[in-house]
């Protein structure tokens, strides 16, 4: 075979290697800041990809769609262009854990993502393999692709999902594969080697696809979605939406199930010790909750649809590695699907991915400038983890390329913080999901307010558009009127004052109070209240809203505050990057070693690497100090 | 920054305790705790003037000290923040019980060498000094995170650790509720977890008052009875305890291992070993006692030697003697109620300078003395309990106490039917302030016990 004659493709600010749901925000973000940005992917037919289940949301990862939206960034909107049913989750539970959670066209979806990328003017889209990242002096140079192309960028971004050295499992069987019977991208696991990453295996899986026309529905549980839409975007807060909502249903295994399972255990390559890549222990296969909890008779298993104009179905609760045969032999024995027709098979996949700590938490490679890092590759899971890193990623290659001040956000400014600063800072022994425990300050971090925490500093950096961020500077200005407002109105206790208080079940008054303070009452609300206001304007409803937990949560919001003062204390004393911890008098020698890896950004971050004790919290304080003199010049 | 106060004298010593506190709210903390003779209220305090008064507990009104005090404003002080000092009545009791206000009342236990800390980053001390205050804190919180984990051998750390159990299962319980709403698993009831928070408030108010009988920790003066055999060591034990934990026969070597046990003579914190008998011994059961005997005596702050007035002096007596003369220590010349084969002057020929208490234990004679003796020399400063240890206690306390208000701001929330996750940041404290005890605050837990607990996936 002659030699491949190799050509310089183009010359771009940043290129973003992969479009899933972590290269879309990336590319989006790099050019809408801007920037000549290149995105290649191995199939423009793949933009958006859903490859496992078919919502977006739910808890904590609504949460970050929120955010997603609030700085800018697009899955929010897409998604409010293609849902098929909306539910807002944990309603019977407080504000800060109500939870969106929609499902989606997959396909819809990937059509009009693409349809935003191919209107980006500053967005190139290409259909490529990338086989080499080209680095020269620990920078990135640009990228080459199979086809002999180099295509030379100030930034590479890497968002290659499941697709690195991809290898699907099922049974016996096993053969190397991208998610969903694509590609895999072997070359490029080998090309990241070379440049010194250190490459490590997980797992994951999906269940079946089946005929919907095959499914008994009579004898599930129909899942209807809310008859009130809440939209994802904060733009489409005032949108009337029409969407007429597909139901989902509920179902369950059976003993014969689980009879089925432990018999071909053996079968499991999980099981036989086939797998070496750690899966996540939120998203058990089939197999592994039949094996775990022996006890419990039935598991419920949803079944969703995949989209309008198509009839498969997916099998929510279904993960499973074992062989083909006896994957349909097992869902034929749930109730409902007795008649299952299989479309695709379950399977399990294994990937590489990076060790997330190598990144800082702008998600840039610590050692190669310009080389960034974002979605499953860093071993998230989860298309909101991704689309959440592939943001950050992409805001801050072009800060890198317009040298400005990195973009970060912390653990008490959004779950973006929480996720990120996770990944970097602890690591992941597992694909990592995000979820509300994770978050210390999660009454401050609600989906109601994202926008409120977020826009500005969206709107600051050239990302949310003015129109947004107008948008919530109306909302501040209003929230605040009215509290104020309801801080000054009193009311005095009169007759009528207090009949309609004993209607509503409170007690009477004795002495004047201020609505605000009657409605922290807990029999109250701002909304029952009305009567007792007679100045009250009609107001939008999503001020209400703030203006209610404001009110009602004030001193649990305010507990919080506190700890976040603390928090911040530490946050912001920020360490330079190129302090040689082996230097530094007094810390001790695991801590040196821990600090000299991971490098944190602040003594905040320090304090949450395991292995750095209080003490050396103390001294990586007093040295900061000293340094601080020194550089000042002055000894007083 | 915060508030923070600790005690700045040595434990133990006589004359005046020193209590500092430094931060914004020093003031207006002291102001809280103050009557003074002259100033009613405290802050209007005059900077830098010795002001004499009482610190009482805002709580009951009950005075704890009578004392000087003095405010020194920033940035002329120490720390370059306020400072407030209270000297107050040496020994252990008045600094602990000031401190215990100043902690209840908004202060924060300063960590080891905080106020040293605070003085460097606040530019009072000198760049030179930096090396010298990295060693200090290193040092000082070295040594005190020691102390605390070995303090918490034991029933201590077992409780704490159980409560923090039931914790972990109501957090497990709350997050899973909320984080996976759609699994099919029960959701938590406010009953239940009203039940379990009950169940935590109980516990921790046990602690507590054990706590106040200075029983909480392995803290104390080492106190070694020694003695040989049947010389009434165990009945001396339990005549200080007064109760009946050492078994007591009339046969020789039935106190076949150490026991220890804690008790609170006016205040003073004892933990007290009762030795099996020095002698020697064919008995292995036995030689084990008398080996760790030895080994006890070693770290020892104070020896309490007993003698059988009733039997001839043996070459364990003498063996006895020997150990006596090293160690700070009081004699006792024991069953003086029965016929005598020796006296007080014989005895005092081999140790002419230790006090010798006559005593007849089985009686009840001579006991107060004896306890008297020990706080005399306590507050003589003759004998020292390690400061660390004392504060490593107060910490501890004042962490119970902080969890105590968690626990009641978990309890107030699910009587008002508070949503779930604003009790959980309730239940998260207070499982955090006890974690602080027993050194472990690693949230993965939660997770760790949501995910083998509950059958959790899509």
């Amino acid at each position: 075979m002659k030699e491949l004659k190799k050509y310089v493709g183009g010359d771009y600010d940043v290129i973003v290697i992969g479009a899933g749901h972590a290269g879309c925000e990336a590319a989006l973000a790099s050019a809408r800041m801007g920037m000549k940005t290149l995105m290649l992917t191995m199939s423009l037919d793949s933009i958006a990809l859903m490859p496992c289940n078919p919502n977006i949301g739910g808890t904590g990862k609504g949460h970050l769609v929120r955010e997603i939206d609030a700085l800018g960034g697009e899955m929010a909107i897409n998604i409010d262009k293609s849902f098929i049913q909306s539910r807002m989750l944990n309603t019977s539970k407080g504000p800060a854990v109500h939870s969106l959670r929609v499902q989606a066209d997959k396909n819809k979806y990937h059509r009009e993502m693409k349809k935003v990328l191919e209107d980006e003017k500053n967005l190139t889209l290409q259909q490529g393999e990338v086989v080499e990242i080209i680095v020269e002096d620990n920078i990135v140079k640009g990228v080459e692709t199979r086809t002999g192309a180099i295509y030379n960028g100030k930034a590479v971004i890497l968002c290659t999902g499941t697709y690195l050295r991809g290898r699907i499992y099922m049974g016996e069987v096993n053969f190397e594969s991208g998610p969903n019977g694509l590609f895999p991208s072997n070359i490029l696991s080998e090309a990241l080697k070379k440049i010194g990453i250190k490459l490590r295996r997980f797992k994951t899986g999906t269940p079946a696809r089946v005929h919907r026309d095959s499914i008994n529905f009579d004898v599930m549980e129909v899942q209807p979605g809310d008859e009130e839409i809440v939209p994802f975007s904060f733009l489409n807060i005032d949108k009337k939406f029409d969407v007429e909502q597909v139901p989902c249903y509920l179902t369950y295994t059976t003993e014969k199930t689980h009879e089925i399972i432990r018999k071909n255990l053996d079968r499991s390559p999980m099981y036989a010790g086939v797998i070496e890549g750690i899966g996540p222990r939120y998203c058990p296969s089939i197999e592994d909750k039949v094996v775990r909890f022996s006890d419990k008779e039935k598991h419920q298993i949803f079944i969703e649809p995949e989209g309008l104009d198509t009839k498969e179905m997916y099998v929510q609760g279904m993960s499973s590695a074992l062989p083909e045969e006896v994957q349909k032999e097992m869902y034929r024995t749930v109730i409902g699907l007795e008649n299952v027709e299989f479309m695709r098979d379950a399977y399990a996949i294994e990937y590489d991915c990076i060790d997330p700590t190598t990144l800082k938490s702008t998600l840039e490679y610590k050692e190669i400038s310009n080389l960034f890092f974002a979605g499953q590759i860093n071993g998230s899971s989860g298309y909101e983890e991704a689309a959440a890193q592939g943001l950050i990623a992409g805001i801050n290659a072009v800060q890198n390329i317009k040298g400005k001040e990195p973009f970060t956000l912390d653990r008490s400014e959004a779950y973006i913080g929480v996720l990120i600063d996770d990944l970097v800072t602890k690591g992941t022994n597992e694909p990592y999901r995000m979820m509300t425990s994770r978050a210390e300050y999660r009454l401050i971090l609600r989906q109601d307010n994202a926008d409120l925490r977020l826009t500005e500093k969206g709107y600051k950096i050239g990302l949310a558009s003015e129109e947004r961020y107008r948008k919530v500077l109306y909302k501040k200005e209003m929230i605040e009127k009215e509290l104020n407002r309801l801080k000054k109105t009193k009311i005095t206790p009169t007759a009528t004052v207090n009949n309609i208080l004993k209607k509503l079940g409170s007690a009477e008054l004795k002495t004047p109070i201020s609505l605000y303070d009657l409605i922290k009452r807990p029999e109250l609300g701002y909304e029952n209240v009305s009567e007792l206001d007679e100045e009250r304007a009609e107001l939008p409803r999503e001020i209400r809203m703030q203006v209610e937990i404001q009110i009602k949560y004030e001193g649990y919001i305010k507990k919080q505050m506190a700890q976040i003062d603390e928090f911040k204390r530490l946050e912001e004393k920020k360490l330079p990057e190129d302090i040689d911890y082996v230097d530094v008098k007094g810390l001790s020698n695991e801590a040196k070693q821990k600090l000299n890896d991971i490098r944190p950004y602040s003594v905040g971050q320090a304090s949450r690497i395991s292995g750095v004790s209080p003490a050396d919290i103390n001294v990586l304080l007093i040295y900061l100090e000293q340094k601080r003199r020194i550089r000042s010049g002055k000894n007083d | 920054m915060d508030t923070i106060a600790a005690i700045s004298t040595a434990m133990g010593e006589a004359g005046i305790g020193i209590v500092r506190m430094s931060g914004k709210e020093s003031l207006s903390i002291a102001s809280s705790v103050f009557k003074g003779k002259t100033i009613e209220n405290f802050k209007e305090a005059v900077n830098r003037r010795l002001t004499y008064g009482h610190i009482y507990n805002p709580e009951d009104g009950t005075i704890v000290d009578e004392v000087l005090i003095v405010y020194m404003k920033e940035p002329h002080t120490y720390t370059r923040e306020d400072i407030v000092e209270i000297y107050c009545h040496g020994g252990m009791i008045a600094v602990k019980k000031i401190l215990e206000i100043l902690l209840k009342n908004g202060a924060r236990l300063a960590e080891p060498g905080e106020f040293t800390k605070r003085a460097f980053l606040n530019g009072r001390l000198d760049l030179s000094q930096a090396e010298a205050v990295i060693d200090l804190i290193r040092a000082k919180t070295d040594k005190s995170y020691n102390v605390s984990l070995s303090q918490l051998e034991g029933s201590i750390s077992t409780k704490v650790n159980e409560i923090r159990n039931t914790l972990l299962n109501m957090l497990a319980h709350i997050e899973v509720s909320i984080d996976f709403p759609e699994e099919d698993i029960e959701e938590v009831t406010y009953d239940e977890l009203l039940k379990d928070s009950q169940k935590v408030m109980e516990e921790i108010d046990k602690l507590l008052s054990t706590a106040e009988r200075g029983k909480i920790l392995r803290e104390g003066l080492n106190t070694v009875i020694l003695g040989k055999p049947n010389v009434g060591k165990s009945s001396l034990l339990n005549a200080i305890l007064r109760e009946n934990r050492a078994i007591v026969t009339d046969i020789p070597g039935t106190t076949r291992d150490i026991i220890e046990e804690y008790v609170n003579i006016e205040g003073i914190p004892l933990k007290v070993i009762d030795t099996a008998g020095i002698r020697d011994t064919e008995d292995l059961v036995e030689k084990l006692g008398v080996d760790k005997a030895r080994n006890v005596v070693e770290k020892a702050d104070l020896v309490i030697a007993v003698f059988d007035a009733s039997r001839k002096l043996t070459k364990e007596d003498e063996d006895i003697i020997n150990i006596v003369k090293e160690k700070r220590s009081i004699v006792l010349l024991n069953k003086t109620d029965l016929p005598n084969e020796y006296d007080v002057d014989e005895l005092s020929k081999y140790i002419p300078d230790k006090k010798i208490i006559l005593t007849s234990i089985a009686k009840g004679e001579g006991i107060e003395e004896l306890e008297k003796t020990i706080v005399d020399m306590f507050y003589s400063g003759e004998v020292e309990v390690s400061g660390e240890a004392i504060v490593t206690n107060m910490r501890h306390k004042d962490m119970l106490n902080r969890a105590r208000k968690n626990i009641i701001d978990v309890i107030s929330g699910i009587e008002m039917n508070v949503p779930l996750d604003c009790i959980e940041v309730d239940v998260k404290n207070c499982w955090n302030h006890l974690g602080e005890i027993s050194g472990e605050t690693i949230s993965e837990d939660i997770l760790d016990k949501i995910f083998s607990e509950f059958c959790i996936g899509k």
